[in-house]
């Protein structure tokens, strides 16, 4: 049975993982999964500001990841402590402060749950114009900036050397990022947005021959993920949002099976002949 | 031109006429404190070879990306032709197994290039049969030719090759070179060459400057060669013990400091300290401070002194 909710969940659902795809492998590439994370768990952070001065949600969310990405780029600076503690440090503490917003604020009343693993059988038909819109944006974006994303992350020094501008590059990169967090928050919440980032991009690689196919794998992965958990979530009556990052899951076990996938250039290359 | 009147005489030998790509003054990169390379001078000309030696540590790669704008001089300037192309083989290059990347997609990493140039490179490298390869399955040898036939597809004004023929066996080696020297011929690109072993890189070098946190001598391959500076830095045989007790006037110590032949500490020597074996010109002509007259002279270093700068 399909009912209104449920097409728009799926809508939804996909809007997400198309978006998340290529952006996700640039998380795994750039081995910035812990990072992603960090910015995901400020998002409550940005809900509880979003109440308190009743601005846009999805402006304060947006806004706060802005603002802790940039907060620990400057501390990974000072070199004061290690990038891996740093991340332990902002990424549960803008969690937490979220959460004791959240208490404080006894006249509002939000579903906490919602926001952390997502809500979205809940997707109105507003929520799904945001996602598709914004989501063109962010797939625009990083079409445009293809090159320069990819030579940056193989060696920004040749980027830069070779008349790209990796600094730059990397700040747009933070603003996708933090861009994608603020429209996936309803889908799958704030605990399990850098899941649908990483999980299809890690599946996909299996299948891919080049960074391009990569990243429309990743995507089309990704909305098998969103399809089957959704499925699964209204047969066995599951939280929609783990349910689709469980599917993902089954999915990345599935590409691990060593007769699934491996493409020609994955196989060790000839070299016999040098010099 | 600066170079022609710092450089050693055999040097001016190349056309005037070239153009300048790159030119460092003075420039120097200072991180934590401490200075990494300071007081480089000189100049890279369209067509021109200039290779950078020098021990490890001796700031080699970050003379380099100096040269190439990765790194911002702190002291000191570095002024570029406008919108220079550059073709950069950086000495390390870690690309995540996450990344699916052929050699042929490695090619136009940094920007388009025609299937006819990318064939083209790497049958001059010697990789045709790898085009379709991941990088991540190359062997070392294998990998630096894929790196250098990207930077040859490229058609740059500049290449910039840190140690290219690093992991590449001996007989390829001397084919790099060449190839690397045919392409300046036939493209008179200007080409900064890092490497740590002068007598592959003789032949096809017009100058080459031996750096060990400072400029310590420069001249010609053969000029160099024979300077007890370089000797002192390089010499594997049985008379560098003897040109290391009588010759240098400081010493480099591991934390950067250098010590000086009265004994005093500082924070590192540069060119302005006065105590230094300049082959650059700056004092030509007598360059060897025969006033340290407190330094023993040995007979193999007396000899190199006589040939240097010939």
């Amino acid at each position: 049975m399909l009912d209104d909710f449920f097409i728009r969940a799926l809508i939804a659902g996909i809007g997400v993982a198309l978006t998340a795809g290529p952006l996700g492998c640039f998380v795994v590439w750039r081995r910035m999964a812990y990072f992603g994370d960090t910015m995901a768990h400020s998002a409550l952070l940005g809900v509880a500001l979003s109440l308190f001065f009743e601005v846009n949600l999805l402006i304060a969310v947006f806004g706060v990841a802005i603002l802790v990405s940039a907060v620990l780029l400057l501390l990974q600076r000072r070199q004061s402590l290690s990038a891996d503690a740093l991340l332990g440090i902002l990424s549960h503490s803008a969690l937490a402060i979220g959460l004791v917003l959240v208490a404080f604020m006894t006249w509002v009343r939000i579903d906490l749950i919602a926001f952390l693993f997502g809500d979205i059988l809940a997707v109105t038909p507003s929520d799904i114009a945001l996602i598709w819109g914004g989501g063109a944006v962010v797939v625009a974006a990083i079409v445009y900036l293809w090159r320069p994303l990819v030579a940056s992350t193989v060696s920004e020094d040749v980027a830069e050397a070779e008349g790209m501008n990796p600094a730059r590059t990397k700040l747009f990169f933070m603003l996708l990022m933090a861009l994608v967090i603020a429209i996936a928050m309803k889908i799958v919440g704030i605990m399990l947005i850098t899941s649908l980032l990483i999980i299809p991009a890690a599946t996909a690689r299996r299948f891919s021959a080049s960074p391009e196919w990569m990243a429309v794998f990743a995507s089309l992965i990704g909305s098998a993920a969103v399809v089957g958990g959704l499925f699964g979530s209204l047969t066995y009556d599951t939280p929609s949002g783990p349910s689709i990052v469980v599917a993902a899951l089954l999915l990345f076990i599935l590409s691990l099976i060593p007769a699934f996938g491996r493409t020609a250039a994955e196989r060790p290359a000839n070299k016999g002949v040098q010099g | 031109m600066l170079m022609s009147k710092r450089a050693a005489p055999a040097a001016d030998n190349r056309p005037k006429s070239k153009e300048t790509l790159v030119s460092l003054s003075n420039a120097g990169i200072r991180r934590d404190g401490r200075w990494l390379v300071r007081g480089v001078e000189f100049d890279i000309a369209r067509g021109e070879v200039v290779t950078l030696i020098g021990p490890n540590g001796a700031g080699k790669s970050t003379t380099a990306k100096m040269a190439i704008g990765v790194l911002k001089a702190d002291e000191g300037s570095v002024t570029r032709k406008r919108d220079l192309r550059i073709g950069y083989v950086p000495q390390k290059l870690a690309i995540d197994w996450t990344m699916p990347l052929s050699v042929r997609r490695l090619m136009t990493l940094t920007g388009p290039l025609k299937d006819a140039e990318i064939a083209t490179a790497l049958d001059a490298t010697g990789i045709s049969h790898l085009a379709n390869s991941e990088v991540r399955h190359l062997s070392g040898g294998e990998f630096q030719r894929a790196l250098l036939a990207r930077a040859i597809a490229r058609k740059p004004d500049l290449m910039v090759l840190d140690e290219p023929v690093q992991g590449v066996d001996f007989a390829g080696e001397a084919a790099l070179y060449d190839l690397i020297r045919t392409i300046r011929n036939a493209t008179g690109c200007g080409i900064l060459m890092i490497s740590h072993d002068l007598h592959m890189v003789m032949a096809g070098t017009d100058t080459v400057i031996c750096l060990n946190g400072h400029v310590c001598c420069r001249g010609t391959p053969e000029a160099v060669s024979q300077s007890s500076d370089y000797m002192k830095l390089f010499g594997g045989n049985a008379r560098s013990l003897a040109v290391y007790n009588h010759h240098h006037d400081h010493t480099h110590l591991p934390d950067g400091r250098v010590r000086h032949a009265d004994g005093s500490i500082t924070e590192h020597c540069h060119p302005e300290d006065g105590h230094h074996h300049d082959h650059s010109g700056r004092d030509h002509g007598h360059s060897h401070d025969h006033a340290h007259g407190d330094h023993a002279h040995h007979q193999d270093t007396q000899k190199g002194e006589g040939t240097r700068h010939a």
